[in-house]
């Protein structure tokens, strides 16, 4: 029996000597682009695809890896847990991927990346917040985002000293990220010592929530958070607005994408909403030659889109000073800087970035977001 | 006292959209004992052709919202009319004579094709119209108010037209007469002479315009609108249908104002977390006293 079972893992140490053989031998290094390529956030997906492309090709032309060319390949999680579970075995398994930028909603990137961490393959996400993402303690995870606690401090400092506000609803979405950013607030107001007067989900994918405007009028909120998505948030501040409330609406990065404006119905709705985000990632002077690449392609590259081109940056960096072993690169990453189009990142043991860098940001009626000074 | 009222609004308006999208699952479950899992994603695809049709009329330069409101029902209700048409030609016709259950696995598949059909055709992306109708009339009500949109008005008037107008080809026309004479027993029907073929395919066309016309209503209201959109209103308003007596119309109509105050009233008065896990228990609550639901008829087996 024993002797058996030997004999099994001796073949398939033997079988996966043999396949590793042959990826290397393919001279390419495949890094899986995971994130919601279909779906309702769709949007996201596309900002990462964007600029993980951008980076594999800036890097492909300076000599790819090691002389080795990156191919990416796509994986499509749909910000649906189940279906992240399952591309990120399909990139293990089939396609042998040594790195992984995404994914990008919290509750699809924590179940991936127990698989990754199993195959040890490197992941990099570059816009999954939720804390438990890193604090789980997996060795291989990386983000070139902020942490939603830290995104919390600066929302519930914002609302008590700059908006002088007591009466603040907390919604959420349910979800893992929108829940978690929710929950974060909540805790940094109530270190201030202000309570919320309302704290209640929605349902992801409704689009009436006329039930919950009104009871957001009815406790008189001054401020209403909320944490979620922009394809929830546009309706929800589009139906307050309808309903003659003024509550400043304050939202996380979750809804930086340019359809805001055209999920609210139109820009007018999303006049003074606020929202928490990295300071301007177009503005380092490191990535200015990528961001003018970009606009010259035609691409405004909003959002998370050049946090994703750094974090297949990080990836590269990586998997290049370590001889293209993921797990060597994991802990690479935690002693040594990497620089990218958002300037040096340094990250510490856990796999978050030492220094966050969470601004204020403000929507005007045009539909754009500029910083609050 | 502002609030409760403001809520009944929010459910009266959410309630009869319900109503019409669950008049399509209740009239093709009472005429041919299936139920049409591909009804949510015609509504879906009638939002869709609204922002076409919307953004067509603008190109022409009609601004002047009745038009666009009149425009858009008659044509949106026509392609949809002609996408249910189609669907049951395609899907469920060469399945009469098989059993419940292949035309449910049929249904099914029609409804991931219809879904990413729009999805690569259309983009997955979350779609926008803008704005079309704004401003609103406000009651002050004690110390506070409620406001009631001019589209939520809108929405109530046509919704119940429709309703009417349904009801009274149904009951009153020789086209309604069919639609009866074939839902109580098809066989006898075609022996009278009905072509109930006919009149099954005619059932599809009511039911999809039923949804194009909550599709029109919904998103000139909310604006927003994804390949995904009929899901979740799709199983709304079948629960509507069950709640109400599946097979009956009035009970659809009944069912999906009473799904959607309580659904409005329970998120606003007590937890908007737990409005679904709500409007379902009301659904188990009402099938343990009443099975066949508050306006069906007990299913008679004949010998």
């Amino acid at each position: 029996m024993s002797n058996a079972i030997v004999k099994k893992s001796l073949l398939s140490i033997a079988i996966a000597g043999a396949m590793g053989a042959s990826v290397l031998a393919q001279a390419d290094v495949v890094i899986g682009v995971a994130g919601p390529h279909t779906g309702a956030y769709a949007a996201f997906g596309e900002q990462l695809w964007r600029g993980a492309e951008q980076a594999a090709k800036d890097i492909n032309a300076a000599g790819g890896i090691n002389g080795e060319m990156i191919k990416l390949v796509k994986a499509d999680d749909a910000c649906e847990p189940k279906q992240a579970v399952a591309v990120a075995n399909r990139l293990v398994d089939s396609d042998d991927a040594v790195g992984v930028v995404g994914h990008f909603c919290s509750s699809s990137t924590m179940p991936a990346s127990d698989i990754y961490e199993e195959a040890g393959v490197l992941m990099v996400t570059p816009a999954s917040t939720n804390p438990r993402v890193t604090d789980r303690g997996l060795s291989n995870v990386f983000r070139v985002c902020g942490r939603d606690d830290q995104q919390g401090d600066v929302a519930g400092a914002y609302i008590i000293s700059e908006l002088n506000a007591k009466r603040v609803a907390i919604i959420h979405d349910k979800d893992t990220y929108g829940k978690g950013l929710a929950d974060a607030t909540k805790s940094a107001l109530n270190n201030y010592g202000v309570t919320e007067v309302l704290y209640e989900g929605l349902t992801r994918g409704e689009k009436d929530f006329n039930a919950l405007v009104t009871k957001i009028r009815s406790v008189d909120a001054e401020v209403v958070y909320f944490g979620g998505l922009h394809s929830e948030a546009g309706p929800l501040v589009r139906q307050l607005r309808e309903q003659g409330s003024k509550a400043i609406f304050i939202s996380g990065d979750g809804i930086v994408s340019n359809e805001f404006a055209a999920v609210a119905g139109s820009p007018e709705y999303i006049d003074g909403v606020l929202m928490t985000f990295g300071a301007n990632p177009k503005s380092y002077p490191a990535g200015k030659a990528v961001v003018d690449n970009f606009i010259k392609s035609g691409y405004d590259p909003e959002g998370y889109t050049l946090y994703s081109y750094a974090a297949m940056q990080v990836v590269v960096e990586a998997l290049k000073n370590n001889d293209l072993d993921p797990i060597k690169g994991a802990d690479w990453l935690k002693t040594n800087s990497v620089s990218t189009v958002m300037g040096v990142k340094d990250f510490d043991s856990k796999g978050d970035l030492k220094v966050s860098d969470y601004v204020m940001y403000e929507w005007d009626n045009q539909g754009n977001y500029a910083q609050v000074n | 006292m502002d609030i409760v009222l403001q809520q009944l609004v929010n459910g009266l308006t959410l309630g009869s959209v319900y109503g019409l999208i669950a008049i399509g699952y209740t009239m093709v479950y009472g005429i041919i004992g299936m139920i049409n899992f591909a009804h949510g994603d015609v509504y879906m695809v009638s939002a869709y052709i609204t922002a076409i049709v919307v953004a067509l009329l603008s190109f022409f330069g009609i601004e002047s919202f009745p038009i666009i409101i009149i425009g858009t029902l008659f044509i949106t209700i026509a392609i949809t009319g002609a996408y249910g048409w189609a669907i049951e030609q395609i899907a469920y016709r060469p399945l009469r004579n098989s059993g419940r259950l292949s035309a449910l696995i049929s249904a099914i598949g029609m409804s991931l094709i219809l879904q990413n059909y729009v999805q690569i055709s259309q983009g997955a992306r979350q779609q926008g119209i803008p704005t079309m109708l704004t401003g609103a009339v406000r009651f002050d009500v004690g110390d506070g108010f409620v406001q009631i949109t001019y589209m939520k008005l809108v929405i109530l008037l046509v919704a119940f037209l429709g309703m009417g107008t349904l009801t009274y080809i149904i009951q009153r026309t020789k086209l309604g007469r069919m639609c009866r004479a074939t839902q109580q027993d098809r066989k006898m029907a075609s022996i009278l002479g009905i072509n109930t073929d006919r009149v099954i395919s005619i059932v599809f066309v009511i039911g999809a315009s039923m949804a194009a016309l909550a599709g029109v209503l919904i998103t000139l209201d909310y604006g927003a609108f994804d390949f995904y959109v009929g899901f979740i209103i799709g199983i709304k308003a079948f629960t509507a249908a069950v709640l109400g007596g599946i097979g009956s119309l009035p009970g659809a109509m009944l069912g999906g104002i009473i799904l959607g105050v309580s659904e409005s009233l329970f998120a606003g008065l007590i937890s908007s977390d737990y409005k679904d896990v709500f409007s379902f228990s009301l659904l188990v609550i009402i099938l343990i006293f009443r099975p066949s639901g508050l306006l069906g008829k007990p299913e008679v087996e004949k010998v």
